[in-house]
């Protein structure tokens, strides 16, 4: 939840805070603070950003691998070993979003 | 624009850049891309400071619109980064407030959605990116580097772990920048698509008429979707430049 950060004048932060809330003119604390604000929403958000987040490590991969190949003259080599790595950090990237939080 | 006399739809052409302001913004190739920057960035600021102006104690529509999404960008850089967060809210704050005038200007007619260009969200992310890792580099040095390498991973495992991480970490600008681009040229495509439904329909007569009344609906509330997809991704937008700053300040 939003709380202030220690300022000096806390007491005053809170009783605004009771009296905003006592006139409605607060949203309800809805902020759930599990979720990274909220980018979690819908089931077809959670299914583009998955999508995205692995296509986007894969991406990079290969063109890490290609430019590294172009360097270096080894042509399909180098490609061929950052395709499955990029397809891991894509991976590791869902892995990152979708994972329980520690309670940290 | 499309699709008028001829039986095909480009969606694509309204995308296309075209300079403006005459001889003198063709002379430096000033796109209507670079007109909606500058045109964003103005409201961007007539809105805070035409909206602050009165000081008043109880606030305007304008005051209040300017008040909450100060309010709104510090809670979200408090939240997500924490009490440094302070310190990066000036970026966020404009980052969204970008953001978020280049998707909602783009909703007019005649207006130029400038969010809708790879170029420009990429430069956006790749400006994001390079920031972050600076402050990142700045905040812990050297160990910085052991971001990429993740406590107690085995010996044997950690060459492999570090490529992975690595490339897992520049794929933050791929995705970063590809969301927003592919938001913004998908809902303008939808539009233009349904746009030239209720041309090529209603041409066919009594037949179409109804169909070209539903393509109309549809686009109608194409314009509401649009808007809370402007909303939305200058807002995610703006969370993961805050998630990012998180991780460059505390790593892990």
């Amino acid at each position: 939840m939003n709380q202030d950060q220690g300022g000096p004048d806390s007491s005053f932060e809170d009783r605004l805070k009771a009296a905003r809330s006592k006139q409605g003119l607060d949203a309800q604390p809805k902020r759930p603070s599990d979720d990274r604000g909220g980018l979690n929403g819908s089931a077809m958000g959670i299914g583009l950003r998955v999508g995205l987040e692995l296509v986007s490590a894969l991406v990079v991969a290969v063109a890490i691998g290609y430019g590294l190949d172009r360097i270096f003259h080894t042509t399909p080599i180098l490609t061929v070993v950052f395709v499955p790595l990029g397809g891991a950090a894509g991976v590791a990237n869902l892995w990152r979003i979708l994972a329980p939080k520690k309670s940290d | 624009m499309a699709a008028e006399g001829s039986s095909s739809i480009d969606a694509l052409a309204q995308f296309q850049l075209h300079t403006t302001l005459g001889p003198l913004g063709a002379s430096v190739n000033f796109t209507q891309a670079n007109l909606m920057m500058v045109v964003a960035s103005l409201g961007v600021l007539a809105l805070l400071y035409i909206g602050m102006k009165p000081r008043a104690m109880v606030p305007g529509r304008l005051q209040a619109a300017a008040e909450m999404g100060y309010e709104f960008v510090l809670s979200m850089c408090t939240e997500q980064i924490g009490p440094e967060g302070r310190r990066y809210f000036p970026l966020v704050f404009t980052i969204f407030f970008f953001i978020l005038f280049g998707n909602l200007l783009g909703v007019f007619p005649y207006f130029f959605t400038f969010t809708s260009h790879i170029m420009v969200t990429l430069a956006l992310s790749v400006f994001v990116f390079v920031l972050v890792t600076i402050v990142a580099l700045k905040e812990h040095g050297l160990h910085f580097f052991s971001y990429f390498l993740p406590e107690g991973i085995p010996t044997i495992l950690a060459p492999l772990m570090v490529a992975i991480e690595i490339i897992s970490y520049f794929s933050r600008i791929i995705s970063l920048s590809v969301r927003l681009f592919a938001n913004m040229m998908a809902g303008h495509v939808m539009l233009e698509v349904f746009g030239a439904f209720i041309i090529m329909l209603g041409g066919l007569g009594l037949l179409g008429f109804i169909p070209a009344a539903l393509s109309l609906g549809v686009n109608t509330l194409l314009i509401g979707f649009e808007l809370l997809v402007a909303t939305l991704q200058a807002y995610v937008f703006a969370v993961l430049t805050c998630i990012y700053l998180h991780d460059a300040v505390h790593l892990h």
